[in-house]
């Protein structure tokens, strides 16, 4: 099976698009989390520390998995990549 | 079949029409049961209705689900749309452990609890990221299916098969453990019995119709057990705030309260502070008296043991040879029981008197709800380190339990049942906001709760404890154990011992709601554990069954065949999980985490490599699964004190983290085991690149059915 370019591009933004959602990912998670006595200091929400640890990074993650089906979606088409129609 | 003309919007139609009627007619029945138990009938009747009447029916859309077809057996004929693919996938994913201990973890732990809260949510962003997209363009049957292809031999298979039922058989006992338990708390059958009763539920569904009855029972499981978990807790926050949003009052409301109140309890200045006090005082007189006991039975051994006793004795005899009319007959009678209840020999004494010891932790001051790793120390030295300590564990357990999330057979499994690519990756997004609902309730309840007994139930009298007090300290002590130390006749709160599992079990009574929600609740706990065994039951049995027996013993089985072995050794997985229950094996929450870092190790670094790293290839593949496996269960082995090595931590890690070391062993074993061999063919890369794309023209076809 023969690669085009355009193909080769459309891989190339996925990693960057997954590298980027994942950085997020990874800040917020333990990032957050090793400064969690730091941000217990500051108020929102009750100690932020806190309230990202039980609710804030877990808004985020859902946020992320949305977001990173709507853009694959959207660049699965404009790269001719997508599935034809199911029905 | 009818079904296949219908097309797949229509389907998705049918389908909100059928769960929308499904929905109504339950809520129905929770009201039948509410008028039942307003007209008298006995709360252990109304136990019985509720654990029947939801098993009959599961067992109901199993029978309807049943199917001999290949295709619907093992992933439901592909076309579960994203929406009930992410109800299917929070049903498979919350265990008895997410519903029932989770909330009370973190009334227990605090902020160092949300550990599990953020593992068990955020592994879903490497699960729609890494994973679902590539598995669901892949699309055979099972997760050693992907990596008998990509890495080719039977031996990758192998060992995907070996992880996947270790970790599964792991896990399924965690869940039939929970099954007992409720069984057992709201009929009253034994917890033996308890467990087969719930096993006859989740048999039923997953033996006639495979993955195709697992799905549809699992979304109605999980409309069950969201409404059990939010009813009571939306409840409890109306009663304590006048606001029915629990997950934003309990921050801005009673979160500042708790601490107020913690400051208050560790003030000794202050009147509650002293109260406090008192019971602590005598904790740590306690703790001393053991102390210096087991001090003294280490030194003189039996000589001491008789000793100890001699002057029991004398107390005794003493209190009754005093003729004074006066002497209380209480005291002699005390004096006569600690007599009776002294250890017969040096190792009872030893137990007794570690136990003593024990209690001095009473005696601590509380530590604030919100803190992140609070820590004691006898210098500021000491306190930093074990801060450090803490936080390295917390922060370590977070990435097994994520990388463990997007590693888990029955999780990933999921995927395969999607219709397409982009259905995969909007059913990851609809999975986690599911799950999220329970999780992001859960620390709320965990503050509400705690509320509820700073407040209220601290300071009351000892005659008129609240209701859910003395009920619950009646049925189990472990779970609610309260006893006026200081005989001051009013409770403090080093006086109550909550056992984790009571937060959500007692929920409904704080708030004053009827037994009919307590039978909800235990219906909610039911479907949350059998439907989490049904997921992986039958991961057992397709690795079993598909990969072992079709892919690698007799490729040329016919299709019933096929379908006769799976279901064969799904019953026979099922009897060998309930009888290893109902043994009482060890501490569930080590089951759990042993099972999220087993497949953590042994399966993230193989799938993740096979879809992102073309190079990767069979040794690598194989001796990173064999080592990744190898390191995380030799470190369970040598520190976990079940098994009895008790060799010194590495870098202090705690033996539930001990992917820590296995994920790293497998991405290592990958790179160097594919780097000293040749790259894969031709065939392997057209492989990767078919599943990194979800359409290519000319592209080859791995379905395989």
């Amino acid at each position: 099976m023969q690669l085009t370019e355009k193909h080769k591009q459309y891989w190339n933004i996925n990693l960057k698009i997954s590298t980027v959602l994942l950085v997020l990912w990874f800040v917020v998670t333990f990032v957050m989390g090793w400064f969690a006595r730091e941000l217990n200091e500051i108020n929102f929400i009750g100690p932020l520390g806190f309230y990202m640890s039980a609710q804030g990074s877990l808004i985020i993650y859902v946020a992320i998995i949305w977001y990173y089906a709507h853009y694959m979606n959207n660049l699965d088409l404009e790269y001719g990549v997508h599935e034809g129609e199911l029905d | 079949m009818a079904e296949q003309i219908v097309t797949q919007s229509q389907f998705a139609k049918n389908l909100k029409k059928y769960y929308t009627f499904y929905t109504g007619g339950f809520i129905t029945f929770v009201i039948i049961v509410g008028i039942l138990e307003q007209m008298g009938v006995p709360n252990k009747i109304l136990g019985y209705i509720f654990l029947f009447a939801t098993i009959l029916l599961y067992a109901g859309i199993g029978f309807m689900a049943k199917t001999a077809d290949v295709g619907e057996y093992y992933v439901a004929g592909r076309r579960v749309p994203a929406f009930f693919n992410g109800m299917a996938t929070g049903a498979d994913w919350m265990s008895a452990a997410s519903f029932i201990g989770m909330a009370g973890t973190l009334y227990l732990t605090g902020y160092d609890g949300l550990a599990f809260v953020l593992g068990w949510t955020g592994g879903y962003c490497l699960v729609a990221i890494l994973l679902a997209p590539y598995l669901r363009k892949f699309g055979q049957f099972t997760i050693p299916d992907f990596l008998g292809a990509r890495f080719g031999g039977h031996l990758p298979r192998f060992i995907g098969v070996v992880a996947a039922i270790t970790c599964s058989f792991t896990y399924v006992i965690a869940q039939i453990y929970g099954v007992g338990i409720i069984t057992s708390r709201f009929t009253g059958l034994e917890f033996q019995v308890g467990v087969f009763v719930g096993l006859t539920g989740i048999l039923v569904c997953s033996f006639l119709g495979g993955m195709k009855a697992v799905t549809w029972t699992q979304v109605a499981q999980y409309i069950i057990l969201i409404v059990a978990y939010m009813i009571p807790v939306v409840w409890l926050s109306v009663k304590q705030t006048g606001i029915p949003i629990p997950q934003i009052v309990a921050y801005t409301h009673s979160l500042p309260k708790i601490t107020a109140l913690e400051n208050e309890f560790n003030d000794k200045a202050s009147p509650k502070g002293a109260k406090e006090e008192s019971v602590r005082a005598i904790f740590r007189e306690r703790a001393a008296a053991g102390t210096a006991k087991l001090a003294g039975l280490e030194k003189d051994g039996p000589a001491f043991l008789a000793a100890e006793k001699q002057k029991l004795v004398d107390k005794a005899a003493a209190l009754k040879a005093a003729t004074d009319p006066a002497a209380d007959p209480k005291a002699i009678d005390a004096a006569e029981k600690a007599v009776k209840a002294f250890p017969a020999d040096a190792a009872a004494a030893k137990k007794a008197w570690t136990a003593e010891k024990a209690v001095g932790a009473r005696a601590a001051p509380l530590k604030h709800h919100a803190e992140a790793f609070a820590s004691a120390g006898k210098t500021p030295e000491e306190v930093d380190k074990n801060r450090g300590k803490a936080k390295k564990n917390f922060l370590a357990l977070i990435m097994c339990l994520m990388v463990g999330t997007a590693a888990l057979p029955h999780i990933l499994m999921r995927y395969y049942t999607t219709p397409s690519v982009h259905e995969a990756r909007v059913s990851v997004f609809w999975g986690l906001f599911f799950i999220f609902l329970l999780y992001f309730t859960a620390p709320a309840l965990g503050i509400l709760a705690k509320y509820e007994v700073y407040s209220n139930l601290v300071g009351s009298s000892f005659a008129s404890l609240p209701a859910w007090v003395s009920n619950w300290s009646v049925v189990d002590k472990t779970l609610m154990n309260i006893s006026d130390i200081n005989s001051d006749g009013i409770v403090q709160l080093a006086e109550v011992v909550i056992g984790g599992d009571l937060i959500v079990l007692a929920t409904p009574e704080i708030a004053g709601l009827p037994y009919v929600i307590s039978g909800l609740v235990a219906a909610g706990g039911l479907a949350a554990a059998l439907s989490t065994a049904d997921g992986l039951l039958l991961t057992i049995a397709n690795a079993m069954s598909h990969d072992l027996y079709y892919k690698m013993i007799d490729p040329n089985a016919s299709t019933v065949r096929r379908l006769a072995v799976s279901k064969g050794l799904l019953l026979v997985v099922a009897v060998i999980a309930a009888y290893v229950t109902s043994l009482k094996p060890g501490d569930i929450l080590f089951l759990v985490g042993a099972a999220f870092s087993l497949a953590a190790s042994g399966f993230f670094p193989a799938l993740v490599c096979g879809v992102f790293w073309k190079r990767a290839n069979w040794l690598g593949a194989v001796i990173g699964m064999a080592a990744g496996l190898g390191i995380c269960a030799y470190y369970m082995y040598i520190t976990y004190p079940f098994f009895g090595v008790n060799a010194p931590l590495w870098w202090d890690i705690n033996p539930i983290s001990a992917g820590t070391f296995g994920i790293p062993a497998g991405f290592i074993g990958i790179i160097i085991g594919s780097l000293i061999s040749p790259a894969p063919g031709k065939e392997i890369q057209d492989l990767v690149d078919h599943v990194r794309y979800p359409n290519l023209e000319s592209d080859i076809d791995t379905k395989g059915v």
